[in-house]
């Protein structure tokens, strides 16, 4: 485990000097969220001019869950997207075959590779976000529900984790696995709206077999509704990560059986 | 003439002969593609639940159709990696290969993008089909013969534009690196602008102004407007007017931008 410890310091340290190097290049990153970020608070804004309220959800209800999907997703990316994304071209050129042979755990090599510290910045900016609608909610939480809110944060950049592998991992059988990177954001895409909007067979998939919806509701609805009570949600949220988990690395075990090494 | 066509029929078969080699990628794509349009149905349901009868003009049912119609035009003319494998030719130096050959690299593009979409739009067939049928209730078919004329008329004028957004993008790849910021940013403004994910009525009216001149209007918004008869008449004619003039400021942009990039060319690593 400190041996796990010590690599990371050395990665994390690593990144930060190249991202110093490339500053440009930093700011830009920065810039291209802002403005996906920037659209999102607009379709709300424009939303909410023709409605008071969606499914039971305020304006600025709205405006914590998207917030709250936006802290979850960017610290997601901040230290794993870019080595999630990467993994189709390790495996189709073969590159892969190093990271194998380190002496640390696979799945922790391909996944740690390197952080993106523009990202954390953009999870400033969703905090910025949700702090702001709590001011304008009126609502103070109490500590409890910020550690209650953390913990479930802390799910959700986990079930990202998850459903970002296994779709990288096709990869392993497909070569242009690019295209499930897009999938990534495909599927996160509904992950910023309420949940009680699905029913039925997608309410279910969503919940159970990829829990996309759960991951922002679940936090944002401790902060920003606080006389709904958290404890089902939190609970499912709890279960639904640890299967997915599990899963993933079963999937990576069993994917990896299949790699042959493309170039060597 | 012919002999000159005939280079880029080439060009268009082996590009579908590519193409099909990925059919696995792209099934899976577009199974994962239609989670947005699912989310995106239920999203307005809980909207139209608590906003009544209509919203801007819209009943629950045209809303509907508005996306489902937004989503067959995406998968009809939005270039899906045409802008990073351009830019991944100039920076890798590949494209010193194409300059030796006697043929345009616009025009070599667009044959493939040509393909890419016609079997793009192939594979996705089916699954539009049961997309469309799940919906049916809520497909309205226009009955004008002139609806049908001007909406495909828009359709290739929507094409062309996103080619030319692309290509032009994508030339930038001749003076900047490392241009998938520049990528994306414009992604950013073609996904909220272009109607992708609400219909651009719904904007307040002192943006009418901005959303009529946008080339982005343009890509998916307006031929979907066109279908729905929601623009009419002299309005119809301005809109097709001003698309068209898009299309040509971009068509410049990208020749202008080659001519230019292309004596700067370096050939870096080819």
């Amino acid at each position: 485990m400190n041996r796990y410890l010590a690599i990371y310091r050395l990665t994390f340290r690593n990144s930060l000097i190249r991202e110093m190097n490339f500053k440009a290049n930093f700011l830009l990153w920065m810039l291209v969220e802002a403005c996906w970020f920037i659209g999102q608070m607009a379709f709300i804004e424009v939303l909410y001019g023709h409605v008071t309220e969606i499914a039971g959800w305020t304006k600025w209800q709205l405006v914590c869950l998207v917030g709250t999907h936006q802290i979850i997703s960017q610290i997601f990316q901040g230290f794993f997207y870019i080595n999630l994304a990467n993994l189709p071209e390790l495996i189709r050129t073969g590159r892969l075959d190093i990271l194998l042979a380190l002496p640390v755990d696979a799945q922790f090599a391909v996944s740690t590779r390197q952080v993106s510290f523009d990202c954390f910045i953009n999870t400033l900016v969703g905090i910025g976000i949700v702090v702001l609608s709590l001011v304008k909610l009126g609502i103070t939480p109490d500590a409890w529900s910020i550690l209650l809110y953390l913990f479930a944060v802390a799910l959700g950049v986990a079930v990202h984790y998850a459903v970002m592998f296994s779709l990288a991992a096709v990869s392993f059988w497909m070569i242009r696995g690019q295209a499930l990177i897009h999938g990534y954001f495909n599927l996160f895409h509904i992950g910023r709206y309420p949940d009680v909007v699905f029913r039925g067979v997608f309410k279910f998939i969503f919940t159970w077999i990829m829990p996309i919806i759960l991951v922002s509701n679940v936090p944002a609805k401790i902060l920003a509704r606080p006389f709904e009570t958290p404890w089902a949600g939190l609970a499912t949220l709890i279960a639904a990560t640890a299967i997915v988990l599990g899963l993933t690395r079963v999937w990576w075990l069993f994917a990896l059986k299949r790699y042959g090494s493309a170039s060597s | 003439m012919t002999a000159r066509l005939a280079k880029y029929a080439k060009v268009f078969t082996i590009g579908i002969q590519n193409t099909f080699v990925y059919r696995w990628a792209f099934v899976l794509r577009s199974v994962v593609g239609i989670v947005p349009l699912i989310g995106t149905l239920f999203l307005w349901q809980g909207v139209f639940q608590s906003g009544g009868g209509t919203i801007a003009g819209y009943t629950f049912s045209a809303m509907i159709l508005y996306f489902a119609m937004t989503v067959l035009m995406e998968n009809l003319v939005t270039p899906t990696d045409d802008e990073w494998q351009i830019a991944g030719e100039i920076r890798d130096g590949r494209l010193s290969f194409l300059l030796l050959k006697p043929m345009n690299y616009l025009a070599y593009r667009f044959s493939l993008y040509a393909s890419y979409r016609l079997l793009y739009s192939a594979i996705l067939a089916p699954g539009i089909l049961v997309v469309f049928f799940a919906l049916r209730e809520y497909i309205v078919l226009p009955s004008n013969p002139a609806t049908w004329l001007a909406f495909a008329g828009s359709t290739i004028l929507a094409a062309l534009l996103q080619f030319f957004i692309a290509y032009t993008i994508a030339m930038l790849a001749f003076w900047i690196l490392e241009i998938s910021t520049i990528i994306f940013i414009t992604y950013s403004f073609e996904y909220f602008l272009s109607g992708r994910i609400f219909p651009l009525d719904m904007l307040p009216p002192w943006l009418s102004g901005v959303v009529k001149w946008a080339p982005f209007t343009y890509e998916l918004y307006f031929p979907v407007q066109i279908f729905m008869e929601r623009v009419k008449g002299a309005a119809l004619l301005e809109g097709l007017a001003i698309q068209a003039g898009w299309v040509i400021i971009m068509w410049c942009a990208a020749v202008a931008l080659w001519r230019r990039g292309v004596r700067k060319y370096q050939a870096v690593g080819g």
